[in-house]
């Protein structure tokens, strides 16, 4: 309040100017928030409003690009694709292969960042397993889809070790046999995935205070208890956001699923992702991929809603 | 500087971010291929580029500018798939390079699309004698893509392996195909007698290692343009091929594997034949020096004496019905299928030319490739799936239902039956 009796009486006072001088003043400074914000707007307009709507037009035609005069059809192609005994596959097998890459890369996770959190073990030793850990991130989709094929390879690196450690007794086809197919490109994502979550989850502990830890041995707590009071409790929050975003990455995985197996052998690896993507650019089906695409995104933005309600929570 | 001249230059900067925002987002449309001084450039997107050696097809480029005076082409090159991608995404967004590399199995969607124009059209605007070109692929009775180079896919049999197996030659039918199959197979140290790549990412194993034993013994997987996968010629194909899976004899890892796996088994020495691309061959010699191979025809059925078909794949060019130098564009096809051009690019390519006239360099100086020809030449290029509609998804369904027959969750039958509903129902 003092401040304000300090100002001069002419910045108290502003000389009145003429009206329209102020209107366009008074508009500019409205405007000016907005136009801030123009620029990100317009590219999410032209980049995902857009194509959002467009495609949605395109799920309720005949069928587009290829088609010179589309005719509306309605829902025909959202009833043809849920009908599809091939899209149940493909629901079926990214339910799968989420829902374990997620617990796997959550548990895998945990477990690397407890290590790398130990007082027991030493400043150099860690900085080494750090890399060693998060060596999966670094490499691109493409490079882990080609490494996995040459160790998963019948005659690859992974069978003959498995054979020397008499494991198995005949070389295994793990990408080409339809009863092991869908867990070995799991465990290949989990393998390429766990790293985000170590990281993110070593930041947390690392933010736990240390108090809470002495609080709770004062009180006589084990190792065990001191895990599931104070670590989990404290990592809770990190640990659902993890989830859910790692939920919705894990569905829309096509790259490593495409450059390994290309959903087969038969359909065992059939996932959301490359079921549309065979409709668009294998069968020129682009409506049908269309309403693919919407179905899909109406479940990710299911598991976006509850992400967001998490975060606001959280704030 | 006052407030007021303050909030006013901080207005116009951020409208002029804006609009570059804006700009950005929006893309560079404006784009004109025609230069100020009458100079047309041609955009010319293919996959040729960097599989030929390097600077070759740019020498050819320069080549026709030379002789083209005011045409300028650019090249857009990139690997196989990724060009189909964005020849697909071009025809839908009316942005299809004036001239584009085709496969023949995309060529009826493209038409079917309104994307590609009509050859028949513009060589007839152009006063063009097609009698030296050795095929033209039609719909409805128009040339849409002109095959510029084919590649013919002969049986590649290790000679080593071979012997080492007690193989004299390499075998002519099906029988002895079989019988040198498994003799390779017993060698052990984990040698396969033969590599079926039916992967479904790029299920073009179905008409190179599949189809083309159909082929091979006179046989069609079509009658009058529709699918007839039930025929004889078929079910007998596919039975053969069932009873090598039973016996053990191909490669594991089959559902999966690809062409290049099935080339590097192959340089490896761990199969002992295939049926492969004469494409392959520089690499297999560059990546294995001491692997020796012979190359023949694909065996026959034991009882068939006719002509054999020999599977191709072609490098086919088009005009993008989007084009405003159709005319410009024509010179270019018109350069690459001129005899002179045309046997250069397919001894760079170590491929058969689409003109009739043109001679390849490579096949008087290789025993391998003067083999390949005289196999063509005794023969003829098949390649059925040309021209079909939705010919990669064809043979992926194929493949599918192969797949399951292989893994003896239906018999040859019923995967042929259920092969022909599926095709069927995209005719």
């Amino acid at each position: 309040m003092s401040k304000i009796s300090t100002l001069p009486p002419a910045m108290l006072n502003p000389p009145a100017g003429p009206p329209v001088r102020r209107r366009r003043r008074g508009l500019q400074r409205r405007a000016t928030p907005y136009l801030y914000l123009l620029p990100t707007i317009a590219l999410m307009i032209m980049l995902m409003v857009v194509p959002i709507i467009m495609v949605s037009g395109y799920s309720v035609m005949d069928n587009v690009i290829t088609n010179q005069n589309p005719q509306p059809v309605g829902l025909a192609n959202y009833v043809e694709v849920l009908t599809d005994p091939v899209f149940r596959t493909a629901v079926g097998n990214t339910i799968y292969f989420t829902g374990v890459s997620v617990v796997a890369h959550l548990v895998l996770g945990l477990v690397f960042a407890l290590l790398l959190n130990s007082p027991l073990v030493g400043g150099r030793t860690k900085a080494l397993f750090r890399l060693v850990y998060v060596l999966p991130w670094l490499f691109t989709v493409a490079i882990i889809a080609v490494l996995w094929r040459l160790l998963l390879n019948p005659n690859g690196v992974v069978n003959y070790l498995l054979q020397a450690a008499g494991v198995i007794d005949a070389n295994v086809e793990w990408l080409a046999n339809p009863d092991t197919a869908l867990h070995a490109v799991t465990f290949i994502n989990i393998w390429a995935g766990y790293p985000f979550f170590m990281i993110s989850l070593l930041a947390g502990l690392q933010g736990i205070p240390k108090e809470l830890y002495e609080a709770a041995r004062v009180d006589g707590a084990s190792i065990v208890q001191q895990f599931r009071h104070v670590t989990l409790p404290q990592l809770k929050p990190i640990i659902i956001s993890m989830a859910l975003l790692d939920f919705i990455w894990t569905t829309q995985q096509f790259a490593l699923i495409w450059m390994t197996t290309g959903g087969g052998p038969i359909n065992v690896t059939e996932m959301l992702s490359t079921f549309t993507y065979k409709l668009a650019f294998s069968r020129y089906e682009f409506s049908l991929a269309s309403a693919s695409a919407v179905i899909i995104l109406l479940m990710s933005m299911i598991l976006a809603y509850f992400y967001v309600r998490h975060q606001k929570a959280r704030d | 500087m006052s407030n007021g001249a303050l909030a006013r230059r901080r207005f116009l900067a951020l409208l002029g971010v804006s609009a570059l925002a804006l700009t950005a987002a929006c893309g560079n449309g404006g784009d004109d291929d025609t230069a100020a001084g009458g100079d047309v450039t041609l955009e010319f997107s293919q996959w040729w580029e960097p599989e030929l050696p390097e600077g070759s097809l740019r020498a050819l480029m320069d080549e026709f500018e030379e002789q083209n005076p005011g045409i300028t082409v650019e090249l857009l090159s990139g690997p196989y798939a990724s060009t189909k991608e964005q020849v697909v995404a071009g025809a839908a967004a009316g942005t299809m390079s004036d001239v584009v590399g085709l496969d023949g199995a995309w060529v009826s969607d493209f038409v079917k699309q309104g994307s590609i124009a009509s050859l028949t059209d513009v060589m007839g605007e152009a006063g063009y004698d097609d009698s030296q070109l050795a095929a033209q692929i039609q719909i409805d009775g128009a040339t849409y893509m002109i095959p510029v180079v084919n590649f013919v896919y002969p049986l590649l049999t290790n000679d080593q392996l071979l012997a080492d197996a007690g193989i004299d030659a390499p075998p002519t039918n099906r029988t002895e195909f079989a019988e040198a199959a498994s003799a390779v197979n017993d060698l052990g140290d984990d040698v396969s007698g033969w590599a079926l790549p039916l992967s479904l990412e790029a299920p073009n194993g179905v008409q190179n290692d599949v189809m083309s034993w159909v082929w091979a013994s006179g046989g069609s997987m079509l009658a009058d343009g529709q699918p007839a996968v039930t025929n004889a010629e078929v079910t007998s194909a596919t039975e053969y091929i069932a009873e090598l899976w039973e016996a053990g004899v191909i490669a594991p890892g089959s559902f999966t594997m690809k062409e290049q796996d099935k080339v590097e088994e192959f340089t490896n020495g761990r199969v002992g034949m295939v049926i492969s691309s004469l494409a392959h061959v520089n690499t297999l010699r560059e990546s294995n020096p001491e692997l020796e191979f012979s190359v023949s025809a694909i065996p026959a059925e034991d009882s068939y004496t006719g002509e054999r078909g020999i599977p191709y794949a072609s490098w086919g060019i088009g005009i993008a019905e989007n084009s405003e130098h159709k005319a410009e564009a024509w010179k270019l096809v018109e350069f690459l299928m001129s005899e002179s051009v045309n046997s250069e690019l397919s001894s760079l390519a170590n491929a058969f030319p689409g003109n009739t006239e043109s001679v390849p360099d490579f096949v008087e100086g290789d025993p391998v490739f003067a083999d390949a020809f005289e196999i063509y030449s005794s023969g003829y290029p098949e390649n059925e799936f040309t021209g079909l509609p939705v010919a990669e998804e064809l043979m992926r369904m194929f493949g599918e239902e192969l797949q399951r027959t292989l893994n003896g969750d239906q018999s040859v039958d019923e995967g042929l039956e259920a092969a022909q509903a599926r095709w069927s129902a995209e005719f």
